[in-house]
């Protein structure tokens, strides 16, 4: 079946290795460089005796999986809604999941400062209900940045699900009523488990990216929380720790990595790939 | 069992649309501050006016804004035109190789999608930075392409796989020659897909911060850094302008991906009745 695909594919894979291997290479290989000239580890040796680079690090991973946590909670509903929808409320939702997702990340970020400002809606009922003695501002601590980047990364979560579910046959659910089985039980037992391949890429795709919103971790955490994009944009534009960067760039590489390899060997388990 | 159903169908309908509501209002939010009369973000606003998009089209107030904005389309045309170049071939030739060669292909192709942009945009400076590159509008392109182009493959190959064999024979059979035939068959049935893919490189490009920081030189200022500027700086109202506009955008783009993309899904649900 080779019908000469190579020469159409030549271009893209010269770029893919040029232009995305060969760096990752060039950074890792930065990563283990050593001040004295030739390789070693001393420069992992000193990130994690850094008091100050350890718990950004830390947070960051911590951030991300806390996000994976709170989209999967909010994005179930949402499958689950999709699954029984028909087709025309169907396209509505993947609408309205493809709306925010293309969106600019600045803008949505944006927004949120609006609504969690000193004078957005946020502050001004909770206020005008007499929880709060004054209207304050809700920016600035960590549980917002968790619900805002949940907002900015449940539609990358969604679409593998979203995809995944508009191919499945619904006979499946019928089996399952025809056998007797109630709606809850169908959901645990037969939904899910065919959406679990989507919503493990979907994972992938939101911790990789909630771990690396640069612009959404400063002007939502501002200057008390720091997470690794800033630190290591931080280490290359003011410092000039290029070394230190690239350490940790990698760390943050071999972290996602990990998790993606991970994933794979889960989607492989014989009970969810069945129907990958 | 009945009883039971009723409220499973409420359960699921009451958290699921609360749950799209909760994605969904910022983009609401965004769009209404953009109208507002006042100088501040106060929302919802005590009036409603154009001011801050006659503030923001004005050539003499908001010339850094404009420059931004100039440089990020074109960042974005140029990087649809290499993904354009690049990923359409690279997505037509992976149908068209062995099952195995192909699944060694695609996950490569495909693994710019998955890593951190923030970490490709630190290899890509100190790699180019080690050949005697600088930063500059062009790298922050070339960046672009690779991270963003694997988005027009992906796009490009959901059509080319698609794509009946039997109408380049037909082409090959009446003596066309094979690019000839590329050029006027098989790129025709895949503009769906091109366009879908040119949409999505385009807006990922345009709203792209990791790499732009790390590539972009002090000079090229890039819109949504000049936004991030404004927002931390003064939180400047035209920011909500801006974004009013990029919204427009992306409602203009998803409607014609509808038109070009509709008669495709249309076969799709008459496959597939539910």
């Amino acid at each position: 079946m080779t019908r000469g695909g190579i020469p159409f594919l030549a271009p893209m894979l010269a770029l893919s290795v040029a232009g995305f291997l060969v760096p990752l290479v060039v950074l890792a290989a930065f990563s283990f460089s050593d001040p004295a000239g030739g390789f070693g580890v001393a420069n992992y040796a000193k990130l994690f005796a850094d008091p100050l680079a350890l718990p950004v690090l830390f947070d960051t991973l911590a951030l991300g999986f806390k996000v994976v946590v709170t989209t999967t909670l909010v994005g179930l509903p949402i499958a689950v809604l999709f699954w029984y929808a028909g087709p025309r409320e169907r396209s509505l939702i993947v609408f309205l999941t493809l709306l925010p997702m293309l969106v600019s990340n600045v803008v949505r970020t944006f927004a949120w400062i609006v609504i969690l400002g000193r004078q957005g809606p946020v502050s001004q009922t909770l206020a005008g209900l007499g929880f709060i003695s004054a209207p304050r501002s809700f920016l600035f601590n960590e549980t917002s940045i968790v619900v805002v980047l949940t907002q900015i990364e449940l539609p990358l979560l969604l679409l593998p699900v979203l995809a995944i579910l508009s191919r499945t046959d619904r006979s499946y659910v019928s089996a399952a009523e025809t056998l007797g089985a109630g709606p809850w039980r169908i959901l645990a037992t037969v939904v899910l488990p065919l959406a679990a391949p989507g919503i493990l890429a979907g994972w992938v795709l939101v911790f990789a990216s909630a771990t690396t919103s640069y612009v959404t971790h400063a002007a939502i955490g501002g200057a008390r929380f720091i997470y690794l994009p800033q630190y290591i944009y931080r280490e290359v534009a003011v410092l000039f720790q290029w070394p230190a960067a690239a350490t940790v760039a990698f760390v943050l590489l071999a972290t996602t990595g990990i998790i993606m390899a991970a994933m794979a060997l889960l989607s492989r388990h014989p009970r969810l790939a069945a129907h990958g | 069992m009945v009883e039971g159903d009723r409220l499973f169908r409420a359960v699921v309908a009451g958290l699921g649309w609360l749950a799209i509501a909760f994605m969904v209002a910022p983009v609401a939010v965004a769009l209404v501050m953009s109208f507002t009369a006042g100088q501040t973000l106060k929302f919802p606003p005590d009036g409603f006016s154009l001011r801050w998009y006659y503030v923001l089209f004005d050539p003499l107030r908001s010339a850094p804004i404009h420059t931004a904005i100039w440089n990020s389309l074109q960042i974005a045309v140029l990087s649809v035109l290499g993904a354009f170049l690049f990923a359409m071939p690279a997505a037509y030739g992976a149908t068209r190789l062995k099952g195995k060669v192909s699944a060694i292909v695609e996950p490569l192709m495909l693994a710019p999608l998955v890593l951190p942009t923030l970490v490709y945009g630190l290899a890509a400076l100190i790699a180019f930075s080690n050949v005697g590159l600088r930063p500059s509008l062009p790298l922050v392109v070339l960046g672009h392409i690779v991270v963003f182009g694997p988005l027009m493959f992906r796009a490009c190959i959901a059509i080319a796989q698609r794509l009946d064999p039997n109408l380049e024979e037909a082409s090959t059979l009446l003596g066309v020659g094979a690019l000839m035939t590329f050029l006027r068959i098989t790129l025709p049935l895949m503009l769906p897909g091109i366009l879908a893919g040119a949409f999505l490189v385009f807006m990922h490009s345009l709203d792209n911060v990791s790499i732009s920081l790390f590539l972009a030189d002090a000079r090229t200022s890039v819109l949504p850094l000049r936004m991030f500027a404004m927002i931390e700086e003064s939180l400047d109202v035209r920011v909500a302008s801006i974004s009013g506009v990029l919204i427009a955008v992306v409602f203009v783009g998803l409607f014609l991906a509808r038109r070009v993309l509709e008669p495709s899904r249309r076969n799709k649900n008459l496959d597939n009745p539910t």
